[in-house]
Order: C-alpha cells, then sequence, then structure tokens
C-alpha cells in the first residue's frame, strides 16, 4: 500500500492575516508558517493505515516554495516515510497544483491520496477533488472516517445536514475533514530522525506541466465590520428592543 | 454571458439554497438554465421551471445520477459546459465536491465561496476563515464557481412556466458507491435556511441541556446550531457546528448562547442581521461583534426568555 499525501504551507492557524498596506495582496512578510492543520489530519490518517499495515509507504508531497521542506519534514517526523517537494518561485493556483500532483501520481502510482480538504490561507477546497479528477479516479471529500476493506476504501462524509457512507474503489482520492482524528505530536527522536529521511526536491519545469495562472488577483481588503452593539440589563429589555427596535421577533 | 446552474435535491424536493444562487446567476446573466440530474427526479425539474429568473431547465434522469456522485455529474456538466459562459452551484457540501472536479476536467480554475459578483469576470470570496476578502479577475473561457447562498437572497416563485429540455447522456463511470445517508434528527428549519438560529457553546454542559435551546428554537420556529467547543464536546451532533469549518449561516436573528467568540466561529454567523449574545463572561468576544448583549446566567435567561416570549 503506497499513500500519497500531499501538504500545504501556510501561515499558523493562530495569527490573524492583514492586507498590505497597497491592498494588492496578504501581507505575509512576518507571518509565521505552519503545515496547514487539515493536511496534518491527512498525514495522520495515512499513518493510522500504516500503523496497521506492514507493508505501507507514507510519501508528503508539497508543491511549494523551497521552504515548504520544513512542513515536510514535519510530516516526515510525524512518521512519512519520503517526501517530494515540487519547488516553485511563487505559489501556483489549485489547479496548476493538482496537475503537478497529477505528475507525481503518474510517477508513484499510489493506491491512495489523502489531502486535507482545504487550506486554511485561500479555503478553496478543490485541489483534491481536482486531481481525482484529472487522475479519473473516484474521490470521497470531507471524511469522519477511513476504513481500508481489501481494495476498497469505505468512508463517512459530512455533509451538511448529516453524513453519507461511500464505498471507493483503490485507487482513490480522500479528503480529510476536522473530525476524522486528533493528529499525533512528533516526538524529539522522530523529529532527529527526520532529519535523515528521504526528501527529493524537484524543480517545476521538470515535470513539464501548464501551469500558467488563471486569474489575477486585484486586491485584498478587510471585510466590513459589525457595528458595537448595546448591552441590555435584562431578559425584558432583550425582548423589548428584539421586537421595537431591531423588529426581528412579533 | 450564458449560465448554468448544478442543481441540487433530494427526495424530490430542490434544495433551497438552489434558490440563492439562481439569484446569484442573475448578476451575470438573464439567460439561466438549470440542470437537474437525479434519477426520477422529473417532478424536481417541473417545479423548478416556475422559479424567477431561470430560463430553461435541462433534465438528466437515469438511476447513474441517483446519488449525484461528483465522478458522474462532473462528466455529464462538462459535456454541456461549452455552450455556459458561467457555471455555478452552492458553496456547501454538494457544490464543493463537485465543481472542482468539474473544473479539472474543464481545465479551468474554479472559484469557491464566491460571495459578490461585481462584473462577469471579477468576484469577491473570503480567504484566511473570512478575515480578508479577495478580489478576483478569472480569465478563463468557462467560470466555475461555487456561490455562498447566504449572501445572495433567494427567487420567488413565478406563474408561468419556462421550457424544459431533456438530455439522455449517461455518465456511469462506477467510481464510486453511496452506501447509507444518515440525515440529522430534527424536525426544525435547517439551520442553512432558518430565520432564527439559536447557537449553545460549551458552557451550555450537556446534549441534555441543549433541549432548553430546542424548546426556544420551537417558540420562535428558529434552528439549533453550535460551536465547535459544543460540537467536539459531544453535546450535539457535527452537523449543527457554524463556523468556518462547519456551516455559515445568515440568518434574520442570530442567538449565541455561551459562546465566547471564536474567530472561526464568528467566520460562521458574522453575516447574521441581528446578532444576540447571552454570556456569563463580560469580556467574551462574542460581545464585541452582538447588536445586544445580554451578561447573564444562561440558565437563568433561557427559562425566562422562552417564558416572556409566548
Amino acid at each position: 500500500m503506497k499513500i500519497l499525501v500531499p501538504v500545504k504551507r501556510v501561515i499558523d492557524y493562530n495569527v490573524k492575516a492583514r492586507p498590505k498596506d497597497d491592498g494588492s495582496d496578504v501581507d505575509l512578510s512576518l507571518a509565521k508558517m505552519g503545515l496547514n492543520p487539515f493536511c496534518e489530519i491527512a498525514i495522520e490518517a495515512a499513518l493510522r493505515i500504516k500503523d496497521e499495515n506492514d507493508q505501507c509507504e507514507v510519501i508528503a508531497v508539497s508543491v511549494g516554495e523551497k521552504q515548504a521542506q520544513e512542513q515536510i519534514r514535519t510530516a516526515l517526523a510525524m512518521g512519512a516515510d519520503r517526501g517530494i517537494l515540487v519547488e516553485v518561485d511563487s505559489p501556483l493556483e489549485p489547479l496548476a497544483v493538482a496537475k503537478c500532483l497529477k505528475s507525481i501520481v503518474d510517477r508513484e502510482h499510489p493506491d491512495l491520496l489523502i489531502f486535507g480538504k482545504q487550506g486554511i490561507d485561500n479555503d478553496n477546497n478543490q485541489t483534491g477533488q481536482m486531481v481525482a479528477g484529472l487522475c479519473g479516479y473516484p474521490q470521497g471529500t470531507f471524511c469522519s472516517t477511513i476504513d481500508i476493506i481489501g481494495d476498497l476504501v469505505a468512508i463517512t462524509r459530512e455533509i451538511d445536514g448529516g453524513s453519507e457512507v461511500w464505498e471507493l474503489p483503490l485507487p482513490a482520492v480522500l479528503t480529510a475533514d476536522l473530525r476524522l482524528n486528533e493528529p499525533r505530536y512528533a516526538s524529539l527522536p522522530n523529529i532527529m530522525k527526520a532529519k535523515k529521511k528521504p526528501l527529493e526536491v524537484m524543480a517545476l519545469g521538470d515535470l513539464g506541466v501548464d501551469t500558467r495562472p488563471r486569474q489575477t488577483l486585484l486586491g485584498v481588503s478587510l471585510p466590513s465590520e459589525r457595528k458595537p452593539g448595546i448591552k441590555v440589563d435584562s431578559v425584558t429589555a432583550l425582548i423589548e428592543k428584539l421586537k421595537n427596535e431591531a423588529k426581528v421577533i412579533l | 454571458m450564458k449560465v448554468l446552474i448544478i442543481a441540487q435535491h433530494s427526495e424530490g424536493v430542490l434544495d433551497a439554497t438552489t434558490l440563492n444562487v439562481v439569484r446569484a446567476a442573475l448578476a451575470v446573466s438573464e439567460d439561466i438554465s438549470l440542470l437537474v440530474a437525479g434519477s426520477e427526479c422529473r417532478a424536481v425539474a417541473e417545479d423548478a421551471r416556475y422559479l424567477e429568473g431561470v430560463t430553461n431547465v435541462i433534465l438528466a434522469d437515469h438511476p447513474c445520477y441517483e446519488s449525484l456522485s461528483a465522478e458522474n455529474l462532473a462528466s455529464l456538466v462538462a459535456e454541456l459546459a461549452p455552450s455556459y459562459s458561467h457555471i455555478l452551484a452552492s458553496a456547501n457540501t454538494f457544490g464543493k465536491n463537485v465543481m472542482p472536479r468539474l473544473a479539472a476536467l474543464l481545465d479551468v480554475q474554479p472559484l469557491t465561496d464566491v460571495l459578490y459578483i461585481e462584473d462577469v469576470d471579477v468576484f469577491l470570496r473570503p480567504i484566511y476563515a473570512g478575515n480578508l476578502i479577495a478580489k478576483i479577475q478569472s480569465h478563463d473561457k468557462v467560470k466555475a464557481m461555487t456561490v455562498r447562498t447566504s449572501a445572495f437572497p433567494p427567487v420567488t416563485q413565478r406563474t408561468e412556466a419556462c421550457s424544459l429540455e431533456v438530455v439522455d447522456k449517461v455518465f456511469d463511470l462506477q467510481l464510486s458507491r453511496r452506501i447509507k445517508i444518515e440525515v440529522g434528527q430534527s424536525e426544525r428549519p435547517d439551520l442553512g435556511t432558518a430565520k432564527v438560529v439559536i447557537s449553545g457553546g460549551r458552557a451550555i454542559g450537556s446534549s441534555e441541556n441543549f433541549k432548553l435551546l430546542y424548546s426556544l428554537a420551537e417558540k420562535l420556529d428558529g434552528a439549533v446550531g453550535a460551536s465547535r467547543a459544543a460540537v467536539d464536546a459531544g453535546f450535539v451532533p457535527y452537523d449543527l457546528q457554524v463556523g468556518q469549518s462547519g456551516r455559515v449561516v445568515a440568518p434574520e436573528l442570530y442567538i449565541a448562547v455561551g459562546i465566547s467568540g471564536a474567530i472561526q466561529h464568528i467566520a460562521g454567523m458574522k453575516d447574521s442581521k441581528v446578532v444576540v449574545a447571552i454570556n456569563k463572561d463580560a469580556d467574551a468576544p462574542i460581545f464585541d461583534i452582538a447588536d445586544y448583549g445580554l451578561v447573564a446566567d444562561l440558565f437563568d435567561v433561557l427559562p425566562e426568555l422562552e417564558a416572556q416570549l409566548c
């Protein structure tokens, strides 16, 4: 069993992103960066399958700038076996990332790909589904459980207003939702060991895929803020306001 | 400009969010087709013919579309797509599942969660958990996108029916199989479309105590939601979670009970028209965005609120 887990370097989830002064883009100049939390869940899901299968290899792959090696090392420290970085000069759009990953799939022939459902930076929620489409693989999005049953994978999908159970033949693409698991912490010895695990760096040009941008970012702004409200001192006062001022209840 | 909307439906009923997607489509064009794919879904298509703004309904009725699997549906829509300038679906788990796969088949870069259409090729969408808004120009020939339905009011019904076109294209890829559907057990209105939402946080303390919220919701004909903390604590099912990684809601009235107001929760409800916060902690961040705050013990407030509302 070979599992490919694409991972993304993103702003640390505790940092509040700000626009640049000229509003042209997000200001990431001083931001602390880390492994996308949903990707961490995806790595953990792959490692749990590995824990139960002797013959299982977990490969962490990233399409990102040179520094994304740090996030691949994090995945290796958690327990992934090796890493691949497709090094780019500036971030690619999800479609281009998906094409890069497709070419890695063509080379590695994984049985399973597990993605985080979205990056917490651009919140696109696209790359997994796009890779599935490009490869012609079945897709299971927003997984809250994953069970390998022979050459099938059974998943629970979290959907609006409930959940669904699906069966997909391998190879397949899955995307991890928040509830799939609690990712493990990397121990210090494993962090040391991860430094010696193989991490292959490939140049984007070597893949020969079309990565031209399809969109232009015209600007980044802050959303309109809610106006500060008032405090009321009793339930009676609250109901009075809702009825007569806000007029949202009868 | 020609728009194709991928309709979501289940058990013979069009999903209410589709009405919001039609409104978004009207910002692009007056030529709007609505695709109803499914199995034995002619009645849904017939109903859709009376939707304001829709000029053509396309019915693809075949057992292979029964589960609306992304694989079969994306292949079908990819076949129809070249006649359209824009393809829209709801930015919910349905649309977010199928649209990127479709976009990959069309070799276009999709847009997720569009909340404002400035021009036929310029769109606003939230990034960084709604903390920032990106303005994006798309250069693709076909613009594929999911729209945040709470940002667009629903269209209404009209008396005259539009045309109905039947397509018999079958894409039976047999790549995935739905085994089971578990729908959340709730007689209350759906979170995504309810006019009133009452959400509870960790301070509610137990699933037993959530009954206080349900009882109030019944009074106000509202839906019950929850913070991630309440969901993680197991008080209520996951599908009630309001927030960046759960449901995004924008009701007329949002009542946050015992919710401190983590940034991820606020991202999921800050577009509500009126926000009420009830919390013991006067410094809870939820009060910064609430129109009306009440600093009090929720176990005193909820019964009193219910009693005074009758």
